[in-house]
């Protein structure tokens, strides 16, 4: 193997690696504050589609990557309204939203499908971000710095913060939370907002990175890979980026495993492998713990103060 | 004044009625306001899209055969729903149940009849039901989390779909699609109206609404389902099985989206194409909650989004909005009826604020 492959291999993994990472981070937090919330695969249709539509509309990309977490972030507030002030069921509201995600997606994305837009340029020196070796480091698009830097913000907002720690509390204990004077509902809201954008971010990758076009439903059940990793991850911030490389990985075989027409075995077996992935390693972690104590105590149920 | 929230004792029937109505009539409105901003003929588009399916009697059977498939499934998925068994693979599910279906006919070359097409949904609903056992064994042995599971297992079957339909399964005079070759004659099932596409898996759909609520409402397995799903400790009490109703939902579900699957390939397409998984299963999900979980509902819902399909072709053609829009109206009513829930769980009052009702008190 030389070495060109291995960092040809390795830009590929991180490329598709990094919209997985951004939405299981944001669905982490929401998560973390007690909320489960199943419309990760359509807000990132929405955020795709809104990040496309505004880089061809102003054509500046960074624009677009605001629009895409603003998208994603406005698609999260109806399921926010929904199981937060209605009190709705918080399974069926998540894919409530994630049909109606692809639906309005498919629909907005209609004047601009054959669109081209401008890509992101490299923040780093050409120099850099060209060279055959160090392109491994300094060649990605800025949204893959971001997504990193996200990790390490979120783990220490949700370690070190004050504000991380009250969004723990309402997740782990809601009534207590309230007890003492914080707003649930509010630090929901913000925690599914937050979600929504970086499931935005993580959308708009598709569209303004990897293929700098609009397909319908180009996202393929990513967002779903990305709420089964908070679950893989055990949620915990650190075992999300390792869960999320290793997911890259395994979408890397596929387009390795066509490119080099592996006959023994045929493409849809790849195409299927994350998948299956997904659930033996899902099987594996969930067996080993005992109780499954490290979900947040309080997600997915419904919050009625009393008063 | 504010707003209070009294939990009822029992959900309001009225509401359970009258609401997903509601959510239908909302969801016109919306988009009717929608179209009419959008610059599009609002009224023409909600007419076409809502009713021009049901007043234009050329348009039945098409909508007789697109609720055919969503009824069925959506009865599997509200048995599971109603324990709090989340089967969202209904899909994957439909999937298997055809190409099992396909197979059998293959199988049988151009032979047909009674006895080929009883075993072609036999292992059709065999197919679905075995999908469908998976999420259920591993969520009772490795308490992996079915919805993840069976979502996954969607993805799953639309790659065996495709390695089988353009691999071993290909139709060899089908101009290199990939797609099954088209099954014999005799393979198809009955129409029941001479002139129409209405076929016997229609009269199934119709039919098994009222044999689902029967065994619901009269059997011990129903009544085991609404404990384990209402009041899990309860039932833990009463000695029912937790792991047992997994199983039993999920299969059960699995099997009615085979069933499905196989009568929609029997019935009405007659071959695989890749585009056989064209979202039945997760159209099901809406039609499951719109249908309030009850099979009769499920029967009502699943004409209402049948409608909702053909009525969006219509509008398409009369007022050029594009196909996807159905899709939207139809997450729209689903986002309503979850609303909507409130209203059946709660007493919704208005009351006025205590210190300000007494001051009023006061100054009588």
């Amino acid at each position: 193997m030389s070495l060109t492959f291995i960092i040809a291999a390795i830009v590929t993994i991180v490329g598709l690696t990094t919209p997985i990472l951004l939405a299981a981070l944001g669905e982490l937090v929401v998560e973390k504050s007690g909320v489960l919330n199943l419309g990760v695969e359509g807000m990132m249709l929405i955020g795709a589609i809104s990040g496309f539509a505004v880089t061809v509309i102003t054509g500046n990309p960074w624009l677009g990557v605001l629009g895409a977490a603003a998208g994603g972030a406005v698609a999260s507030l109806t399921f926010a309204v929904l199981v937060l002030q209605l009190n709705s069921n918080q399974v069926a509201t998540g894919l409530a939203l994630t049909i109606f995600g692809s639906g309005l997606s498919s629909l907005l994305g209609l004047s601009f499908t054959g669109r081209i837009i401008p890509v992101f340029g490299s923040i780093f020196p050409a120099s850099l971000a060209r060279d055959p070796i160090l392109k491994v480091f300094f060649g990605y698009s800025p949204i893959v710095y971001f997504a990193i830097f996200m990790v390490f913000v979120v783990g220490w907002f949700l370690r070190s913060t004050r504000a991380g720690m009250i969004l723990r509390a309402v997740g782990e204990n809601d009534l207590s939370a309230h007890s003492i004077g914080y707003s649930v509902v509010g630090v929901r809201y913000g925690a599914i907002a937050f979600g929504g954008a970086m499931a935005g971010i993580g959308g708009a990758y598709f569209t303004m990175v990897i293929t700098p076009m609009w397909a319908e439903g180009m996202t393929a059940g990513r967002g779903w890979i990305a709420v089964a990793l908070v679950v893989f991850a055990g949620w915990r911030t650190g075992r999300i980026l390792a869960g999320a490389y290793f997911f890259g990985v395994l979408m890397a075989l596929e387009l390795y495993a066509k490119a080099a027409g592996f006959s023994f075995l045929p493409s849809q077996f790849w195409a299927a492998m994350p998948y299956l992935m997904t659930i033996v390693a899902i099987a594996f972690i969930s067996a080993r713990e005992k109780t499954g104590s490290s979900a947040p105590a309080c997600l997915g149920k419904p919050f009625l103060a009393s008063s | 004044m504010r707003i209070k929230l009294e939990k009822r004792l029992n959900p309001s029937v009225f509401m359970l009625v009258a609401t997903p109505i509601a959510s239908v009539l909302l969801t016109m409105l919306i988009g009717l306001i929608v179209f009419d901003a959008l610059g599009i003929d609002g009224i023409r588009a909600v007419t076409d899209i809502f009713f021009t399916p049901l007043l234009a009697a050329y348009k039945w059977q098409d909508v007789a055969v697109k609720a055919a498939p969503l009824v069925i499934i959506a009865l599997g998925i509200s048995l599971g729903n109603r324990a709090q068994v989340w089967n969202i693979g209904a899909e994957g599910q439909y999937i298997i149940g055809a190409l099992a279906a396909a197979g059998v006919a293959m199988a049988f070359g151009t032979t047909g009849g009674f006895f080929v097409i009883t075993l072609m949904i036999a292992a059709g609903v065999l197919g679905g039901a075995f999908w469908g056992a998976i999420p259920a064994w591993l969520r009772v042995n490795y308490r992996v989390n079915e919805i993840l599971s069976s979502l996954m297992l969607t993805y799953v079957a639309i790659q065996v779909l495709g390695y089988l339909i353009g691999g071993p399964w290909k139709d060899p005079n089908g101009r290199n699609f990939p797609q099954t070759a088209p099954l014999a004659p005799d393979q198809t099932l009955p129409i029941l109206f001479p002139g129409t596409t209405i076929h016997l898996g229609v009269a199934i759909a119709f039919v098994l609404p009222f044999v689902f609520w029967v065994l619901t409402a009269r059997s011990v397995f129903g009544f085991q389902i609404r404990v384990v799903g209402s009041a899990p400790d309860a039932a833990r009490h009463g000695g029912f099985n937790t792991r047992q109703t997994i199983w039993m939902t999920l299969v059960i579900s699995g099997a009615m989206a085979g069933l499905a699957g196989a009568l929609e390939l029997s019935g009405a397409l007659r071959n695989i194409n890749l585009g056989f998984p064209s979202g039945y299963g997760f159209t099901a999900i809406i039609v499951a909650f719109l249908g309030r979980l009850h099979p009769i509902g499920c029967l009502i819902a699943g004409i209402v989004l049948a409608v909702t399909y053909v009525g969006g072709q219509v509008a398409q053609t009369s007022v050029h909005i594009p196909n996807s829009t159905a899709g939207i109206f139809q997450a729209m009513m689903l986002f309503f009826i979850l609303a909507s829930d409130i209203f059946v769980r709660y007493r919704v009052r208005l009351v006025g604020r205590p210190g300000k009702a007494a001051a009023v008190e006061a100054g009588e």
